[in-house]
């Protein structure tokens, strides 16, 4: 058991580092930035302020973990996280309690995830292509809803699910927090990891083992779906209005960005929720900084794309290859005292063409 | 017909019936003036669509083009606003950057092994974050030689006006058809889209390619921001947000296969236009919204992959039925 | 046997290579001659791979020389390679199916006219190539369109036109009927005939026999032996090739007895249209049914159709006394049946998942995603199957991935064992992997038998069905032609039953 929680917390070592050093030099070029307050029954700060503005993508990155698992991806979050707003603000607007509001705005992100999953499960599409659909129709899905307009409302309880605060903490934090942990318990705590595991590596092998790959992609989808949709809810109550046009814009790339630093592969298989939180961490706490630093924003994309590239250095199978090439001579001895028969077999898939 | 050509016809069927269709409704839009116009008004998003097919043909994706596009307009707004270069050598400097700047990204693809994807979206951050440390505001040009570009057009009988854009983004489609079917650039490029591995194994030179592709489309995107700044006589770095898109769209709609390997340059060129027709149709009807467009190109997106589906799966049966043939010639023997 | 000239063509001296942890290929030397066809054999591992890389240019080699036509060479890629001389064809990965024949065949050396491709000329050039390999087909066609042999022959066209003196068949004949296989033979006799040096890997022994000038045998990445085919026998090509003498490997039995215990399943009029005819079956406690055909015959479809992989479309199935639907693998494991396929890479391992994992997956995929088996139960369950089955891993958290071919079968074979089914379809079980891990897989199968479970086990090696089916379904046409029981359980009677008159006795 305890072997198991260090490797769990070895997975991490470098997202915590990112982390840290990031953090760090916020503070370096913000000395404030770890004071916290305590006023009006909440907590103030900048950490306070990191863990709460990066709700929408620490939301998304949750469903896109398990998307990306099965080796899909969801491009149209940001687009339903526009749908899930304008209909919260369309039902609020109508008069709606609160509930029916909120369970509307659940069940439009869920039917979005469900065709996606229809698209790629079902019709067998790939999931760039058959999310991209949605992408580009969503948007004009939700100013169809919000007729063009900036939708606004003055429903109370909805603005304080985007800026109240209970127990101390900002809504939002205590929303992706939650989610997060019940998303992580579900999966961890059930087969469904490794099952969606499986599937994301081999979906055919898995199919013929008795898994019911159709129903895992289209609930993963959907669980992503619903994700954006609380994400939209967030957005859209924090601004007291529906924005179809620019709510949730860009996130997907960003919920991308966050799985990719928490290390889960574009290619599926190995995936861990907390991780891509933590990303979603590190996307926000550069955001921050740069904002307190005194930075003009428009750095902040520059940034990104050197997190990318640092990233995608570190990840690329090329690179790989040649990090394990330098550390072998060493630590193969200790490793493979003795070359089992038909095991040269394993060399060799090496350095097959890719 | 060969199946490979029957996405392509659908999609000029489709063009063909709508404008049809928008014809009986509104007599108007049969002219030049209306055909002039939507040349012009997607002389951008066709110059870049064009780069896009050919990356999408190759199997990738390159999500920076819009960025580059905004990125292309605001270097010459500054450039021509805060020195004395002439704007034939800034167009000149910016095709370079932008040339390089998508070859690099070919590089990293290339070399790194990375998904063009996530690559082209680390290039799609970089191009803005540039854009917008040049500038935040937007950028007017007022120079005698834009001046005198955007007064270049040729009457068309009926009183249309093909403009210098439009005729230029024409150009590059014949250019970018010649290029994709008549040239071995053009053969390696379906190769890639086929298999890496078996092009590698075939001999095509696969890193020269990879590169060569993206700094085409670099390039095109490049070309299609000075189109755009002709168009707008400004340079803003917010704007062609989500041009990629639309080109992705464009070419789907196209006939080219999104997964890669199969396509056509010329369907692209009705892709653009069959868009552009929704949004005269929108403009004519005047009670319509603008997000109808969005929802209608969503809708075609996904009957046109749709139909790529549906004709793989039947020439899959096809093979199989041949089988069966020679199986069945088999047992008779 | 040709007679064989003496000119040596390609000469390899002490060719080395190394990866990450493991010298794969140890001072081979290899030596091919004009107008030969060379077997180049060995179990998987044994280098025959990294060798042709080698040669090819593929791979930089870490020592050694290479010779063409007495000249020293040292190509740094597949196309320099080509350049020389040296062609490759390989058994998957061959040509663009995207593209035409005609561009297949000149991709990168299109005839031009003022800088464009001259698509004519192209075309009438391939038609050319082709006719010179008896090919009348239509060369604007995408290659995708036309059937795998034919696929291979236009391969063989390109690497010949390109290189013309060295031709490496990886594989060639591992997707082909036995007819397509005679139509390749004649090409490849042909090209011998025309001088050149042909290199072919494969596993069948058969064809090695049937076609081979000379065989050169690798084992461990070292040099066992070479020899001309006629002073080879095929006892002595084993032994080779196993590093150590077999107890007779086509050891014969007594005839096993009829079983006519209860019936586990039954299938009744059952099929799938355009997959294989409906046929019946009767699967019985404890027998072990062998399921013949060539390639292409509904084997691999028998097995889909009973697994639920494919769904049936006519007929009936019942399980004990009550009548099932098989429309998913996984109502099929729900009635206790298992199914190790064919492709093991693509539909068997998870490559990526440990050998824990992939043993504990149907078990975990049937008690259903609320119900987890805890790490321990797990790591019971793998460490059981990896005594049983000696599969052989340095620990139970490697990526099965990484496991020999042998080991990664005896891993699905222990996923299915984990549930113990009442029938386990096996889709050549010991396709691929190496002699030694073969024979385990067939006590295996003896031993389940023996243990009351029903097995339905499809080979293409008739020698291994005959020793432990206790029936033989004979399969040809994507039907089921004939049921070979008793003393009919021989070879012969088989390869008999196969080649019969397909007019004859219809299936069931």
């Amino acid at each position: 058991m305890i072997a198991a929680a260090q490797a769990a917390l070895r997975r991490f070592v470098p997202q915590l580092i990112a982390l840290a050093t990031i953090l760090a030099l916020n503070a370096l070029v913000f000395p404030g930035f770890f004071d916290i307050e305590f006023q009006n029954g909440r907590l103030y700060g900048s950490v306070v302020d990191v863990l709460n503005r990066g709700a929408p993508v620490a939301l998304l990155a949750i469903g896109m973990t398990l998307v990306i698992a099965t080796k899909g991806i969801d491009l149209s979050v940001g687009a339903v996280m526009a749908i899930a707003g304008a209909v919260v603000a369309a039902t609020v607007a109508g008069g709606a309690s609160l509930a029916t509001a909120l369970l509307f705005a659940a069940a439009a992100g869920i039917a979005c995830g469900l065709w996606n999953g229809f698209l790629v499960a079902v019709l067998g599409m790939q999931p760039i292509v058959a999310t991209l659909i949605l992408m580009v129709a969503g948007r004009g899905i939700a100013q169809l809803i919000t007729e063009g307009a900036i939708l606004t409302f003055n429903h109370q309880g909805l603005i304080f699910i985007g800026s109240g605060a209970f127990a101390g903490l900002p809504m939002p934090v205590l929303i992706w927090l939650a989610l997060g942990a019940a998303v992580t318990l579900a999966v961890r705590r059930s087969a469904l990891g490794m099952l969606i595991e499986a599937t994301g590596i081999n979906r055919r092998a898995s199919t013929l083992c008795g898994i019911n790959s159709l129903v895992l992609l289209l609930a993963v989808y959907a669980v992503s779906g619903f994700c954006a949709a609380v994400a939209g809810v967030i957005i859209a109550a924090d601004i007291k209005g529906a924005d179809a046009n620019n709510a949730g814009l860009w996130l997907e790339l960003d919920a991308i960005l966050a799985v990719v630093i928490g290390g889960t592969s574009l290619l599926g298989g190995r995936f861990s929720i907390v991780a891509s939180l933590l990303g979603a961490m590190i996307i926000q706490s550069i955001n921050t900084g740069i904002l307190l630093s005194g930075f003009p924003p428009e750095f902040n994309l520059i940034i990104k794309a050197a997190i990318i590239v640092v990233i995608l250095v570190m990840q690329s199978p090329a690179v790989q290859t040649l990090y394990d090439f330098l550390r072998s001579p060493s630590e193969v001895p200790t490793e493979t005292p003795r070359q089992l028969p038909g095991e040269a077999e394993a060399p060799e898939s090496l350095g097959r063409p890719q | 017909m060969k199946a490979r050509f029957l996405p392509l016809a659908a999609t000029l069927l489709i063009f063909l019936i709508a404008y049809a269709a928008c014809y009986l409704q509104y007599p108007n839009m049969l002219s030049t003036r209306v055909v002039g116009n939507l040349l012009t008004d997607n002389a951008f998003l066709g110059i870049a669509a064009v780069g896009m097919t050919f990356v999408i043909i190759s199997g990738g994706i390159d999500l920076s083009i819009g960025s580059v596009i905004a990125f292309t307009g605001v270097f010459l707004a500054v450039v021509l606003d805060s020195t004395a270069i002439h704007p034939l050598a800034a167009f000149v400097l910016v095709l370079a950057i932008t040339t390089t700047f998508g070859g690099v990204m070919g590089a990293i693809i290339h070399y790194l092994e990375m998904p063009a994807f996530i690559v082209t979206l680390a290039g799609m951050f970089l191009a803005r974050g540039m854009a917008y440390v040049l500038s935040v505001e937007s950028v007017p040009i007022h120079h005698d030689f834009y001046g005198l570009l955007q007064g270049l057009y040729y009457r068309m009988p009926g009183g249309g006006r093909l403009t210098l854009i439009g005729g230029l983004m024409v150009a590059v489609f014949l250019a970018g058809i010649l290029l994709a079917h008549r040239t071995r650039f053009g053969s390696y490029v379906f190769a890639l889209g086929g298999g890496v591995p078996t092009a590698r194994l075939m001999g095509v030179p696969v890193a020269r390619t990879t590169i060569a592709i993206y700094a085409l489309s670099g390039f095109l995107a490049g070309l299609a921001g000075i189109v755009f700044s002709l168009y707008t006589s400004a340079g803003y770095s917010l704007a062609a947000v989500g041009v990629e898109l639309d080109a992705i769209a464009a070419v789907v709609i196209g006939g080219t296969l999104l997964t890669g390997g199969a396509g056509f340059v010329a369907g692209t060129l009705i892709g653009i236009l069959i868009m552009g027709l929704i949004q005269t149709y929108i403009i004519f009807d005047g009670t319509l919204s603008s997000w109808w467009t969005k929802i209608v190109i969503g809708l075609l997106l996904f009957s046109f992959i749709l139909l790529q589906k549906a004709l793989v799966w039947a020439s899959e049966s096809d093979r199989a039925v041949l089988r069966r043939r020679l199986l069945r010639s088999k047992a008779l023997r | 046997m040709n007679a064989t000239s003496s000119e040596v063509l390609y000469r390899a001296e002490g060719v080395s290579k190394r990866f990450p942890g493991a010298l794969v290929l140890d001072g081979v030397d290899f030596i091919l001659r004009r107008g030969e066809v060379h077997a180049l054999l060995g179990e998987n591992g044994a280098g025959k791979s990294t060798l042709i890389k080698c040669l090819t240019g593929a791979y930089r080699r870490d020592g050694g020389t290479l010779l063409l036509d007495g000249e020293s060479i040292d190509p740094r890629g597949t196309q320099e390679a080509q350049g020389l001389g040296i062609g490759t064809v390989y058994q998957e990965i061959n040509l663009l199916p995207n593209l035409s024949v005609a561009d297949n065949l000149f991709l990168g050396r299109q005839p031009r006219r003022f800088g464009l491709v001259s698509t004519a000329a192209m075309r009438r050039a391939a038609r050319g190539i082709l006719a010179g390999y008896g090919l009348d087909i239509d060369v604007a066609a995408d290659l995708g369109s036309f059937s795998v042999a034919i696929q291979q022959l236009i391969a063989i066209a390109r690497a010949v036109n390109l290189s013309g003196k060295v031709l490496i068949l990886d594989e060639p004949t591992a997707s082909l009927d036995a007819q397509e296989v005679g139509t390749l033979f004649a090409v490849v006799r042909d090209l011998r005939a025309r001088g050149l040096g042909i290199v072919f890997i494969t596993h069948f022994l058969d064809q090695v026999f049937e076609i081979a000038d000379r065989i050169t045998v690798l084992r461990n990445g070292r040099l066992v032996g070479s020899k001309p085919t006629a002073e080879m026998s095929r006892v002595e090509l084993v032994t080779m090739m196993l590093g150590r003498a077999l107890e007779q490997e086509t050891h014969s039995r007594a005839p096993q007895p009829e079983i006519s215990g209860a019936a586990v399943a039954e299938f009744k009029g059952f099929g799938k249209a355009g997959k294989i005819a409906p046929f019946d079956l009767t699967v019985r406690a404890g027998e072990v049914i062998g399921v013949a055909g060539l390639l292409g015959s509904g084997r691999t479809e028998t097995a889909e159709v009973l697994f639920g992989v494919e769904r049936a479309d006519s007929g009936e199935a019942r399980v004990g006394a009550k009548a099932v639907s098989l429309t998913s693998p996984r109502a099929a494991v729900a009635q206790g049946f298992g199914f190790c396929p064919e492709d093991r890479k693509t539909s068997g391992i998870i490559a990526d998942l440990s050998l824990r994992e992939n043993i504990a997956l149907a078990l975990q995929a049937r008690r259903g995603w609320s119900r987890p088996l805890s790490r321990r139960e797990q790591n019971a369950l793998a460490d059981r199957y990896i005594q049983a089955l000696d599969i052989r891993t340095s620990d139970r958290e490697k990526p099965v991935g990484l496991l020999s071919g042998g080991n990664q079968q005896k891993a699905i074979l222990a996923r299915w064992l984990a549930l113990n089914p009442s029938f386990l379809i096996l889709d050549e079980p010991t396709r691929g992997i190496d002699v030694g891990a073969h024979a385990e897989i067939i006590r295996l199968i003896e031993g389940l038998c023996a243990a009351g479970m029903s097995l339905l086990v499809i080979s293409s090696e008739l020698e291994e069905l005959v020793v432990y089916s206790t029936r033989i379904l004979v399969l040809r046409d994507r039907a089921h032609v004939a049921e070979l029981t008793g003393s009919d359980l021989t070879p012969d009677q088989i390869v008999h039953a196969i080649a019969a008159d397909g007019s004859g006795q219809a299936g069931a």
